[in-house]
């Protein structure tokens, strides 16, 4: 299983996670976990995903997802999962 | 599994307190370029850089995007070109050739910096490396991305005197030929004693002879990191400070650990050295004065500087050193008042001295670093400078180094820019007492007794 982790941070607003998934679907993208909350006063959601059988390269997901949170208005990351897990797991 | 509030904070880090990875260096040993021809020899440079570094950049850039984490800067180092251009050079015109090889396959791969053009005479001075060294002036105004580097001494050793005192002549003519400029050909050029062998920051950085064919090493940065840290030990003791620092150097250098081992996995080249130091930027917020100062310090400077640096250090290193499989390079906190913007305010009130900065380089890595002094300083009192740096070097078996800019024209109080991450920095008084009878005595300093420690 290749894990990436998405978040989305910004205003909160109708459909965000409708079309994140949406996009996912599209691309094979298969949705682990979901969980969000507020910090600092600003929406935050993060999504669990496997890319394993994604049929675009995943620096595409990452661009297609940034872009989508541009037209959205929220900032969409999408980061492989070892990131946080080397940073937070010994 | 993990959770929000982990990647929230790893993020945070990312986008609000500067977490980088400093530099993804490849390391390629040049020595089976040698040949009998200087041309030949450049030749054999620029094919062996263009192939083995040819994805180096855009393996970077990749990363870049898969982890979401900015890798600031990609850069080569090679083996010391004076043992490359040793049979063939007969001249320093002819070591100035391969300065420029080296630019011209650095910029056609990409990367912002090469480090190499080196020589290392901790001893004394074989014609090929006095050459190279004599060549610096004109390799370094005439090259863009080139950096040099000469080790003049070290621990088992001693300080090859000879050598520092040409090379306070050398950096005035750098200066010189740069003086349109801010003389940045300093910028370019640092002196050593007891250079590493596999530094993978600039301008210090070459691939050392006890290196295999090609290497990846990688710095880490992130004194932001540390610094918005800090703001949950205000008020605390000394046990919480440490345990605060070490655990955010901890997760800065699994960061660097997760791309060196990713950058050498993709690009087929051995994993060498993650280098822990915490390297500033002269942007707001990105800085190891910050750093001191939010340790209890009115300004860096103060009384007391010197003992944070150490405590800092240290605790770096205590968290870094489990985070990675191999640690190496310079490892530390860097001083560069050029680079560091509580540095540079520093610097420009006057609460942070030469002299001051001498004393925090014998507990830090590094030395006296990106220094603007005055441009009359003489050669004699700059070879002076380097002279002590070296020997607390040797004395306590660390490396240290001297990378100062006497820009000329310009005197106490002005300002000289060297731009981007380079930065600027006020002049600031060096004491100009003459040394010249010191230093032009000729031959070298001893190696120091190793026992008897005091």
């Amino acid at each position: 299983m290749n894990k990436a982790i998405i978040t989305v941070v910004g205003q909160d607003t109708v459909g965000i996670i409708a079309r994140v998934c949406t996009y996912l679907s599209a691309h094979k993208v298969n949705v682990l976990d979901i969980s969000q909350t507020i910090i600092d006063g600003f929406f935050n959601m993060m999504m669990i995903v496997d890319y394993s059988n994604a049929d675009e390269e995943f620096g595409t997901v990452v661009d297609d997802l940034d872009k989508l949170g541009e037209e959205i208005g929220v900032r969409i990351r999408c980061q492989r999962e070892e990131i946080f897990t080397k940073m937070h797991r010994v | 599994m993990l959770n929000i509030m982990e990647v929230h904070e790893t993020n945070k880090m990312i986008e609000q307190e500067k977490l980088d990875v400093r530099t993804i260096t490849m390391g390629i040993s040049l020595l089976d370029c040698a040949a009998d021809s200087v041309d030949e020899v450049c030749e054999n440079i620029y094919n062996k850089i263009t192939t083995y570094a040819k994805d180096l950049v855009s393996t970077g850039q990749a990363i870049e995007r898969d982890y979401g984490i900015p890798i600031v800067n990609k850069r080569i180092t090679v083996t010391p070109i004076s043992l490359v251009g040793a049979s063939s050079c007969k001249s320093s015109e002819d070591f100035v050739k391969i300065a420029h090889a080296l630019d011209r396959a650095a910029k056609k791969v990409g990367v912002d910096l090469i480090g190499g053009y080196s020589a290392l005479v901790s001893k004394s001075m074989t014609p090929a490396e006095e050459m190279l060294i004599r060549s610096l002036p004109q390799a370094l105004s005439e090259t863009d991305i080139v950096c040099s580097s000469v080790n003049v001494g070290s621990t088992k050793t001693g300080i090859d005197m000879n050598s520092v005192e040409l090379l306070g002549h050398i950096i005035k003519d750098i200066a010189h030929a740069t003086a349109d400029n801010d003389s940045y050909g300093c910028v370019k050029f640092v002196a050593f004693c007891n250079a590493p062998d596999d530094n993978p920051f600039m301008a210090g950085g070459f691939h050392g002879v006890t290196e295999g064919d090609a290497v990846i090493n990688v710095g880490v940065s992130g004194p932001g990191v540390v610094s918005r840290a800090l703001d949950e030990a205000k008020g605390k003791d000394f046990e919480f400070l440490c345990e605060t620092i070490k655990r955010t150097a901890f997760k800065i250098t699994r960061v660097g650990q997760l791309v060196a081992q990713e950058a050498s996995r993709r690009l087929g080249i051995p994993f060498g050295i993650i280098d822990l130091s915490l390297a500033p930027t002269p942007a707001v917020g990105d800085s190891v004065g910050e750093v001191l100062e939010k340790i209890g310090l009115e300004q860096v400077g103060a009384p007391g500087t010197t003992a944070a640096l150490a405590m800092l250090n240290d605790q770096v290193k205590k968290g870094g050193i489990m985070a990675s499989s191999y640690v190496g390079g310079l490892s530390g906190a860097f001083i560069p008042v050029s680079e560091d913007k509580n540095m540079i305010d520093a610097a420009t009130n006057g609460c942070l001295k030469i002299e001051k900065l001498e004393a925090m380089t014998c507990v830090c890595s590094v030395g006296l670093d990106m220094i603007a002094i005055p441009g009359d300083t003489t050669a004699a009192t700059i070879s002076g400078i380097i002279a002590d740096e070296a020997a607390i070097g040797m004395v306590n078996q660390k490396t240290t180094a001297v990378r100062v800019i006497p820009v000329e024209g310009k005197g106490v109080g002005d300002m000289a820019n060297f731009g981007g991450l380079m930065g600027y920095a006020p002049i600031i008084p060096v004491n100009q007492t003459s040394c010249e009878a010191f230093v032009t005595r000729g031959g070298r300093i001893p190696a120091p007794i190793h026992s008897f420690k005091n």
